[in-house]
C-alpha cells in the first residue's frame, strides 16, 4: 500500500511537471520572431513589408486584415500622403470631403484632432517602427550565422531598410517639423521616445544618407521596386532644397551637388509624358522613373494608393474603360487658380494641361458637386498598347515618387536661388526639355530672362501636379499660408481667403500628445 | 452635476417603499385567525406527504403544535400521528421544503409540500465544493429551476434574468441566433471580457463561442436540463477560480439521477412570436406628400406611386416549440441515472432567420464501497443548425423608399426592385432591397457540441474524514457554415456573387484533483481543501477562401490556431466555531501561457468572516427573527480573459497572393510583425464585500443587504501608445485604474402559505456606480481621454475618460428655440469662448444604469398557479442612431437615383444636415419591463399514475420608457434599427409519469 501511495505522488508530481511545460505555448500558424530571421528568404519577405508599407495598407487583398486598427490608416501610406500634399492646396478640390472626413483638410483649418493627420502620422511611425524592428534584426552580430554571401546580401537589404525609414523619417519633418524619434536602439513597447527638433532631424537625415549612399546598389544596379543610391541621393537634394524651411540655413549648394549626381547616372526623360503614369510605368525605371511605389491589380492590391489617384478623377461625361477601370468615384477635381497655369485647357498646346471639361464648369461654388471644377487626365490604367486589365477598378500603376524631371527642376531652382556650382545655362537646358516634351516642340522654350523662381513654381506645378509636392513647393514659397496666394476655397470661403501661419505645419495629433509627455504641440494649435 | 438624478432617487425609494411594505404587511394581515374545530378525544390522523411533482416524500417530520407528538414519514410518504383531545395543528416539515400547517381535524389528511430555497440547511454548490446557506460568508445567489423563468426559453442565461439581484441578463438582439449578455455586478474590466466565467458541473467553460455560432453559445446547453444556478459574487466566493473570477462566476448544476421508481416525463412548449415596431418613419402618403412640398423636381420623380410596408414585407409572425423527454430512475437501484433528449426549434421574427438544435443528456451516479466511492458521469451532446438573416435589411427596409414595389416586374437582380443608375445596375451608395437582401442571400452553419465530466469522490475507508476527488472534464466544438450570395443579387452584383464555407474546431480539456478534510472538533468544525487544477483550450480553424459564383478566387483569410493553458494550486479553510462564528480563507496560485515566463503567475487569496447572531444566546429564542447574519469579506481576483493567447510575443503574419511586392520580376510575400507587449500581467481587482442576512418568521420572509466596492488596477484596455514604440496606433497594454461600488438589497416572503392557497414574492434592487481613476501611461494627463465604443462620423460616441464613469456620451449641448424645438447646429458655448468646436463637448450621462429593480411574485390556489416577473432600469441612457441617422434632409438622398424615407422626428426638428453629435439623441432610456406572466393549471392524475400540468406563458409583455425608440434595452446603449425582440405567447405541456 505505502509503495503504491508513493508511485501516485511522483506520478502525480512527474504530470504536474510535464504539464508545467505545457504553459509555453508558441503559435503554429504564425511564426515568431526567432525562426523568421533564420533565412536569407524571409529576410526579403520582411524587406517586401517595409516597401509595401507605402504602398498597401494591410497583408490581404484590398487593405485586408489592415496593418493598423484606425479606418483611415487602413487606407494606407499613399492616400494619406496625396490627401495632406495635394488637398489643401490650389491642384485638388475634393467632392466626398464630408462623408470622407476631409473638409477641414480642405479648408486648411485642421485641428489636433483630425482624423487624416492622426492617419498619416501613425502611418509614418508604422514604416519607421518596422524598420526598426528589421534593423534589430539585421545587425552584424545578428547575421553572423549566415554566409558570407549572404550576410552581404543582408547589409544591402539593411541600407535599403535605413533608406526606407529616412524617407519616411525626411515626410515627418517636412509634414509635422519637432516630431518623436525612435531607432533600432530603443526597445518595442514601454518607453516615451524623445523629442527631436525639426533641425536636428534634418541633420540624421542628411547623415543616414550619407551614411548608406555606398551600400546602396549604384543606380539601375538594384532589381525592379528596390532602391539605388540615386533613389537616396534624390531624396538628399530635396531635403537641400527645403534647408531653408527645415532648418533656416540655404543648402542649394548641396542640391546641386546631389542633383548632379543622379543626372549624371544615365536617367533621361521618357519622350511621352503619359507614359510615366500608366500601367506599364514599371517599364520608365529604365528610363526617368528613379524610385516607385508599386501597384498591381493582381498582387499588390490597395483601394488608397494608386487605386484612388487613377479612379478618383473620373467623373461625370468621362467613360471609365478609356482610363482601364470600370467605373469613376467622382472625388478629384481641380481649381481655376491651377488651370491657369497652363497656356489653356485644352491640351493642344501643352499636353501636360489635358484638362477634361465636358459637362464641367471652371469655378466651384460647391465643393460638393462633381460636375464643378475641370479634372484632368494624368494616372490611367492602360497599358502602352491601350490595353488594360483590372479587377473591379484595381490598377497596375505606379506612383513615380522620385523622377528625373523633379530633379532638373530642383536644379534649376537651386541654381537661380544662387546656389554655388549651379549652371544658369545648363538649368536653362533642362527646363527647355521638359517643355519640349510637353509641347511637342520648340515652341514652349523660354529664354534665360524668364527663367525666374515664380516661374519655375508654375512650371513645377505643370509637370509634377498631382505627385504629393504641391505643398511642400508652396511652403518653401511661402504662398501655402498667408494670403500672397489665394485660390477657390483656401481657408473655407468661395474666392479663398488668408490663412494663419501655423498650418505650414500639421500639428502632433492630440492622442499622442497625450501618450508621450516628451513632445510639445506646435505654436498656434 | 446630474441634478435629475434626485428626480430618480424619489422614483426609486418610492418603489422600494412599495416593496417593503407589500412584503411585511401583507404576512401581517395574513396571520390567520381561524377558527379552530373542538376535538372532545384524542384522534389518529394519517395520510402521505408528497412534492408538487406527486412524488411520494420520505423523511418528513409531522409535530403536533405544542406538543412532543412526533413522527416520519415511510419511504412511501406515510405517515400516522396521534393527536391528543383539543384543537390542534399539524406541522410539516422538512429540508428543503417550505414548512406546512394544516388543522388537525380529520383522519385523513395528504399534504403537499412545496420546495423552498429558503431552507438553511439547503445545500448549496460553491466552487470546489458546496456548503449549507447558514455557513455561507460570501454573497452566493442561488435560482433553483422552480425559480427558472418559463416559457419558450432558448438559453441557460434567459432563466435566471430578474431573479438575482446584481446580475443583469440582457439579450443581444430579438434573433434566435443572438445571444445575451451576463453581468454580475456590472463587470469590472474595459476592454478585457466584463463576461463572468461559466461553470458547468464543475467545468470552466471558454467564454466566446465557435465558427457558426459565436454569440449564443451557451444555446447548447438545453434550459431543461438544468437544476439550479448559483452566482457568486463577491471576491471571498469567487477567489478560488482565481484568474478568472473578477466578474463574478455562474455555476450550472444539472439534473442528476434519483432513487426510486423510473419517472418519465415529457414537456411540450408551441409558441408564437409577434414582431414588434422597429422605428418611426412616414408613412408612404405623408412621404410623398413631404417630397411633394419640398423635394426638388428631379426628387420628385423618383417618387413610385406605390404603398409599401417594408418592415411588414421583412417581418413575420414567427413559431417555436421545445419538446423535451426524459427518463430518471435508477438502474438495479443502485446506479441512480437520468437521459434527456430535447428537440428545439425556433424561427425569427426577421424572415428567414431561424435556428435549430438536438440535445442529449445521460447522466449516470453511481456508488460504491457503501458510499465511500461516488462516480458521477455526466455527458451532454447538441446539433444546432442555423440559418442566419441578413440583418442590414432592417436598415435597409426601414430606410427604403416606401412608394416603390417590392418587386420590378422584370428577371433582373431576382426580380427585386432595386434603385439602379445610368448604366442599369445597382447603383453604388443606395439602399438595396430589404426582401432580396433576405431571400437572395444564404447564409447558413452546423455546429456540433459535446460536453462532458466525470466526478470521482472517494472517501478513505481508513479515514472517513478525509476525501478525495477527481473531475476530468471536456467541452468539443465542431462548427462550420457558408456564406452564399448569387450573382444576380444587387449586394454581390459588381464582384460576380460570393461564396465561402468556413470551419472551426475548439476544444476545452480540465483535470482538477483536490483532498478535502473536515476534522471533527468540539464545538466547531474545521473543513480543508487543497487542490490543483489544470485546463487546455484550442481552437482552430483551416483557410477560408472567397469565391465568386463563376469559381474565381476572390480573397482568402488565413488560417488561425489558438491554445493556451491554465494551471493552478488552490486551498481553502473554513472554521466555524459554536454554530456562530464562521471564517473562511481560499487561494489560488494561477500560472497561464498568455503571459511572458516573468508575469504568468499570480496569487489570489480571499478572506472572509461572518457572525450568526440570530444564534447568540440573546437573540435565539426570538420568534420574529429566525435568522441574522453578518458578513465581510475581502478578496484578489484577477482577469486574462478577452486578451490574446500569444500577445506577449513578437508574431510575424504572412501576407497573402493579392498583398505582394515585387522585386525584379518575381513578388515576394510580405511578412508583417504583429503589436506585441512583453509585460503583459494580470489585471487585478481588490473587493471588499458587507452583507447582512436575514431571516424573520421561520424564514417566511428572507433578504440580504450587501455592499461592495471594488478597485482593479493594471486593467488591459486598448489604448494609444507612443507613436513609433510598437507596431499600431492602439495596443492592448496594462494601463489605468477603475473603481466601483454597489449596493444589493434582495428580499423573498412567503406571506401566504397554506393548503389550498400559497403566495411567493419577491424584490431585487441594485444600485451600480463605476468610475475609472487613470487611464493613461502618463502621470498628469490633461488628454480629453479615449473615443470608445459604436462609431459616429469617424469617432466613437463614447469617450474614457479619468475621473468619469466610463463610456459616457461626448456630445454637444444642444440649444432649444421657445416652443422647445431644437435649433439646428446651435449649440452652447460651454467654455464661452465664442467658438463652438471640439471643446465645447461634454460627457452627458451613459449607457450604465444606475439601479436595476426586479420583481417576481406567483400565486397557487388549489390547482391553478399565476405569476409575473417585472425587472426594471432606472438611469440608464441611449443614443438614438435611428433616429440622428434617418430624421434629417441629406439623408434623404445620398445618390442621384434612389430616395430614402425620413424619421417622423424630421418633421419636428426639421433638420437639414444631420447633427451626429448632438445631445438632443442621447435620451433617457428607464424603462419596467413585465418580463412574463404565466398562468399554470395542474390538472392532476390522469390516465393512472400520469400527471398533466398545463401552462400559458407570455413573455416580453410589455415595456413602459420614455425612451422614443422601439426598445429602451440596447447594447452599448446605442439603437442602430435594433432587430426587435419580440413578444411571445406559448402554452406548455407538461406530463409526468
Amino acid at each position: 500500500m505505502n509503495t503504491i501511495k508513493i508511485l501516485c505522488l511522483i506520478g502525480l508530481l512527474g504530470l504536474f511537471g510535464s504539464c508545467l511545460s505545457q504553459l509555453d505555448q508558441l503559435p503554429t500558424v504564425e511564426t515568431t520572431s526567432e525562426s523568421v530571421y533564420t533565412s536569407v528568404e524571409n529576410y526579403k519577405s520582411v524587406l517586401a513589408k517595409l516597401y509595401a508599407s507605402y504602398a498597401v495598407g494591410g497583408n490581404e487583398k484590398g487593405d485586408g486584415n489592415a496593418d493598423m486598427a484606425s479606418p483611415t490608416a487602413a487606407y494606407g501610406y499613399l492616400r494619406s500622403y496625396f490627401n495632406l500634399q495635394e488637398i489643401p492646396t490650389d491642384e485638388v478640390i475634393y467632392t466626398w470631403a464630408g462623408g470622407d472626413n476631409l473638409v477641414d483638410i480642405q479648408y486648411m483649418r485642421w485641428g489636433a484632432s483630425d482624423t487624416w493627420v492622426s492617419s498619416m502620422y501613425y502611418r509614418i511611425y508604422y514604416t519607421i517602427a518596422i524598420c526598426n524592428e528589421f534593423l534589430r534584426n539585421a545587425g552584424d552580430d545578428k547575421i553572423a550565422g549566415f554566409s558570407e554571401a549572404e550576410q552581404q546580401e543582408i547589409r544591402v537589404f539593411a541600407a535599403e531598410a535605413r533608406f526606407l525609414r529616412t524617407l519616411a523619417y525626411s515626410h515627418a519633418m517636412d509634414l509635422f517639423g519637432h516630431v518623436p524619434f525612435v531607432t533600432e536602439n530603443d526597445q518595442v513597447s514601454a518607453f516615451f521616445p524623445p523629442r527631436i527638433t525639426r533641425a536636428e532631424l534634418f541633420d540624421y537625415v542628411e547623415t543616414e544618407l550619407k551614411a548608406i549612399e555606398t551600400i546602396l546598389p549604384e543606380p539601375f544596379a538594384n532589381e525592379y521596386g528596390r532602391a539605388s543610391r540615386a533613389a537616396a541621393w534624390t531624396l538628399l537634394a530635396k531635403n537641400y532644397l527645403n534647408a531653408s524651411v527645415y532648418t533656416g540655413t540655404e543648402r542649394n549648394a548641396d542640391c546641386i551637388t546631389y542633383c548632379n549626381k543622379v543626372i549624371g547616372s544615365g536617367f533621361a526623360l521618357e519622350a511621352d509624358y503619359s507614359k510615366l503614369f500608366n500601367a506599364d510605368n514599371d517599364r520608365r525605371t529604365q528610363n526617368e522613373i528613379i524610385f516607385p511605389i508599386q501597384s498591381d491589380a493582381a498582387k499588390t492590391t490597395t483601394w488608397g494608393g494608386m487605386t484612388y489617384l487613377v479612379n478618383g478623377p473620373i467623373l461625370g461625361s468621362m467613360n471609365s474603360p478609356d482610363y482601364g477601370v470600370t467605373s469613376g468615384w467622382q472625388s478629384i477635381r481641380t481649381l481655376r487658380e491651377f488651370v491657369a497655369l497652363f497656356p489653356d485647357a485644352t491640351g493642344e498646346v501643352d499636353r501636360r494641361g489635358a484638362f477634361w471639361t465636358d459637362g464641367q464648369t471652371l469655378d466651384v461654388d460647391d465643393p460638393s458637386s462633381s460636375s464643378q471644377g475641370y479634372t484632368i487626365v494624368k494616372y490611367t490604367n492602360l497599358n502602352d498598347d491601350g490595353s488594360y486589365t483590372t479587377d473591379d477598378g484595381l490598377v497596375n500603376t505606379d506612383f513615380p515618387l522620385f523622377r528625373l524631371a523633379d530633379v532638373y527642376l530642383m536644379y534649376a531652382e537651386a541654381t537661380v536661388r544662387g546656389g554655388a556650382g549651379g549652371d544658369a545655362a545648363t538649368a536653362l537646358g533642362y527646363v527647355n526639355q521638359l517643355r519640349e516634351r510637353a509641347y511637342g516642340n520648340t515652341g514652349g522654350n523660354i529664354g534665360a530672362a524668364a527663367l525666374t523662381l515664380d516661374f519655375l513654381l508654375a512650371e513645377r506645378g505643370r509637370e509634377l501636379f498631382w505627385e504629393c509636392v504641391r505643398r511642400t513647393d508652396l511652403i518653401r514659397f511661402g504662398r501655402f499660408t498667408g494670403g500672397d496666394y489665394l485660390w477657390q476655397w483656401k481657408g473655407g470661403t468661395v474666392e479663398g481667403s488668408a490663412t494663419d501661419a501655423r498650418f505650414d505645419l500639421y500639428p502632433i495629433p492630440a492622442t499622442d500628445l497625450a501618450a508621450n509627455p516628451n513632445l510639445i504641440q506646435h505654436t498656434g494649435y | 452635476m446630474r441634478e435629475y438624478r434626485r428626480k430618480h432617487r424619489t422614483n426609486t425609494y418610492w418603489l422600494a417603499l412599495l416593496a417593503s411594505t407589500l412584503t411585511v404587511g401583507i404576512p401581517l394581515a395574513a396571520t390567520p385567525v381561524t377558527v379552530r374545530a373542538q376535538q372532545q378525544q384524542q384522534l389518529t390522523v394519517q395520510g402521505t406527504v408528497r412534492d408538487d411533482q406527486g412524488t411520494p416524500l420520505a423523511g418528513v417530520g409531522i409535530a403536533v403544535a405544542g406538543t412532543v407528538a412526533q413522527a416520519v414519514t415511510d419511504a412511501e410518504g406515510r405517515y400516522r400521528i396521534t393527536v391528543p383531545a383539543g384543537a390542534h395543528q399539524l406541522v410539516f416539515s422538512s429540508i428543503g421544503y417550505l414548512t406546512q400547517t394544516v388543522e388537525a381535524d380529520r383522519q385523513q389528511i395528504d399534504v403537499v409540500l412545496l420546495p423552498s430555497s429558503q431552507d438553511l440547511e439547503e445545500v448549496v454548490v460553491v466552487g470546489y465544493g458546496s456548503q449549507t446557506k447558514k455557513d455561507l460568508t460570501g454573497s452566493v445567489a442561488n435560482v433553483a429551476s422552480k425559480d427558472f423563468n418559463a416559457g419558450l426559453v432558448g438559453s441557460a442565461e434567459q432563466l435566471i434574468n430578474g431573479k438575482a439581484s446584481g446580475v443583469q441578463v440582457m439579450s443581444n438582439s430579438g434573433s434566435p441566433t443572438a445571444g445575451s449578455t451576463i453581468r454580475i455586478r456590472g463587470g469590472a474590466s474595459l476592454s478585457a471580457s466584463n463576461d463572468p466565467l461559466i461553470v458547468l458541473d464543475g467545468v470552466p467553460l471558454e467564454n466566446g463561442g465557435i465558427s457558426g455560432n459565436g454569440s449564443n453559445f451557451m444555446s447548447l446547453i438545453n434550459p431543461n436540463d438544468i437544476e439550479s444556478m448559483t452566482i457568486l459574487k463577491d471576491a471571498s466566493a469567487t477567489a478560488i477560480y482565481g484568474s478568472r473570477a473578477s466578474n463574478g462566476v455562474v455555476l450550472i448544476t444539472t439534473k442528476k439521477g434519483t432513487t426510486g421508481t423510473l419517472r418519465i416525463g415529457f414537456s411540450s412548449v408551441l409558441s408564437m412570436q409577434q414582431q414588434q415596431k422597429v422605428a418611426d418613419m412616414l408613412s408612404p402618403q405623408r412621404f410623398e406628400q413631404v417630397i411633394q412640398e419640398q423635394g426638388t423636381a428631379a426628387q420628385q420623380t423618383l417618387l413610385g406611386g406605390q404603398r409599401t410596408d417594408w418592415v411588414g414585407q421583412v417581418f413575420q409572425s414567427a413559431f417555436g416549440t421545445d419538446n423535451n423527454v426524459s427518463l430518471s430512475g435508477s438502474v438495479t437501484n443502485t446506479v441512480p441515472f437520468r437521459a434527456s433528449v430535447g428537440f428545439f426549434d425556433q424561427q425569427g421574427t426577421l424572415r428567414t432567420d431561424r435556428t435549430d438544435r438536438v440535445t442529449g443528456a445521460l447522466s449516470l451516479s453511481p456508488t460504491f464501497f457503501d458510499a465511500h466511492l461516488t462516480l458521477n458521469l455526466n455527458v451532454k451532446g447538441a446539433l444546432n443548425n442555423n440559418r442566419f438573416a441578413n440583418t442590414d435589411a432592417i436598415w435597409s427596409a426601414v430606410a427604403f423608399n416606401p412608394t416603390q414595389p417590392v418587386h420590378s416586374g422584370s428577371e433582373a437582380f431576382g426580380g427585386f426592385y432595386e434603385s439602379l443608375d445610368n448604366a442599369g445596375v445597382p447603383a453604388t451608395g443606395a439602399n438595396l432591397n430589404p426582401v432580396g437582401l433576405l431571400e437572395q442571400e444564404t447564409h447558413k452553419s452546423r455546429v456540433g457540441r459535446s460536453t462532458g465530466n466525470l466526478d470521482i469522490d472517494y472517501k478513505f475507508h481508513f479515514l472517513p474524514a478525509l476525501k478525495a476527488h477527481v473531475t476530468l472534464g471536456y467541452d468539443y466544438a465542431h462548427g462550420e457554415g457558408e456564406n452564399r450570395i448569387p450573382a444576380s443579387a444587387a449586394n454581390a452584383y459588381t464582384v460576380g456573387g460570393s461564396f465561402n464555407e468556413y470551419a472551426q474546431n475548439t476544444q476545452n480539456r480540465l483535470l482538477t484533483a483536490y483532498l478535502n478534510y473536515t476534522a471533527p472538533l468540539e464545538n466547531s468544525s474545521l473543513e480543508v481543501t487543497a487542490g490543483y487544477d489544470f485546463q487546455y483550450w484550442s481552437a482552430k480553424s483551416p483557410s477560408v477562401i472567397y469565391f465568386n459564383e463563376a469559381g474565381d478566387v476572390q480573397s482568402t483569410a488565413m488560417a488561425s490556431d489558438q491554445r493556451h493553458t491554465l494551471l493552478s494550486v488552490y486551498g481553502r479553510i473554513n472554521y466555524q466555531y459554536g454554530g456562530r462564528y464562521l471564517v473562511t480563507a481560499t487561494i489560488r496560485r494561477d500560472g497561464t501561457s498568455r503571459f511572458s515566463p516573468e508575469n504568468r503567475w499570480g496569487t489570489f487569496p480571499s478572506l472572509a468572516l461572518a457572525w450568526r447572531l440570530s444564534e447568540e444566546d440573546f437573540l435565539s429564542g426570538s420568534h420574529t427573527l429566525s435568522d441574522l447574519k453578518l458578513r465581510a469579506s475581502y478578496g484578489v481576483t484577477g482577469q486574462q480573459d478577452g486578451i490574446g493567447n500569444y500577445g506577449y510575443l513578437s508574431i510575424y503574419n504572412r501576407g497573402d497572393d493579392f498583398a505582394q511586392y515585387r522585386f525584379g520580376e518575381s513578388f515576394y510575400r510580405v511578412l508583417r510583425p504583429s503589436v506585441y507587449v512583453y509585460d503583459l500581467r494580470w489585471e487585478t481587482t481588490r473587493a471588499f464585500n458587507y452583507g447582512v442576512d436575514f431571516g424573520l418568521w421561520g424564514n417566511r420572509i428572507t433578504g440580504a443587504v450587501e455592499y461592495y466596492t471594488r478597485k482593479t488596477h493594471d486593467l488591459l484596455a486598448n489604448v494609444s501608445v507612443p507613436a513609433g514604440t510598437n507596431f499600431d496606433q492602439t495596443a492592448t497594454t496594462n494601463v489605468g485604474n477603475i473603481e466601483s461600488r454597489g449596493f444589493e438589497f434582495q428580499v423573498n416572503a412567503t406571506p401566504i402559505s397554506r393548503e389550498t392557497l400559497t403566495w411567493e414574492v419577491g424584490f431585487n434592487a441594485t444600485q451600480q456606480h463605476t468610475r475609472v481613476t487613470n487611464l493613461s501611461m502618463v502621470e498628469d494627463d490633461k488628454s480629453v481621454g479615449s473615443y470608445v465604443g459604436p462609431w459616429v462620423s469617424g469617432r466613437g460616441i463614447q469617450i474614457l475618460t479619468t475621473g468619469y464613469e466610463p463610456n459616457m456620451f461626448y456630445v454637444y449641448k444642444q440649444v432649444y428655440d421657445e416652443q422647445g424645438k431644437p435649433l439646428e447646429n446651435v449649440y452652447a458655448d460651454l467654455n464661452g469662448d465664442g467658438i463652438i468646436n471640439e471643446s465645447d463637448l461634454y460627457r452627458y450621462e451613459s449607457p450604465a444604469a444606475e439601479w436595476f429593480l426586479g420583481f417576481n411574485t406567483q400565486l397557487t390556489y388549489k390547482r391553478w398557479t399565476v405569476g409575473t416577473t417585472l425587472r426594471a432600469n432606472v438611469g440608464n441612457y441611449v443614443f438614438n442612431n435611428t433616429k440622428m441617422d434617418l430624421g434629417a434632409w441629406e439623408t434623404l438622398q445620398y445618390v442621384p437615383f434612389a430616395l430614402n424615407n425620413l424619421h417622423s422626428d424630421f418633421l419636428n426638428t426639421g433638420f437639414r444636415a444631420r447633427q451626429y453629435y448632438s445631445d438632443y439623441y442621447v435620451e433617457n432610456a428607464s424603462f419596467l419591463r413585465m418580463e412574463n406572466i404565466t398562468l399554470g393549471y395542474d390538472v392532476g392524475r390522469i390516465a393512472g399514475s400520469a400527471r398533466l400540468r398545463l401552462g400559458a406563458i407570455v413573455q416580453n409583455v410589455f415595456v413602459q420608457s420614455k425612451y422614443t425608440g422601439n426598445d429602451p434595452e440596447m447594447p452599448n446603449g446605442f439603437d442602430s434599427t435594433f432587430y426587435p425582440r419580440p413578444r411571445t405567447y406559448s402554452l406548455s405541456v407538461n406530463l409526468q409519469f
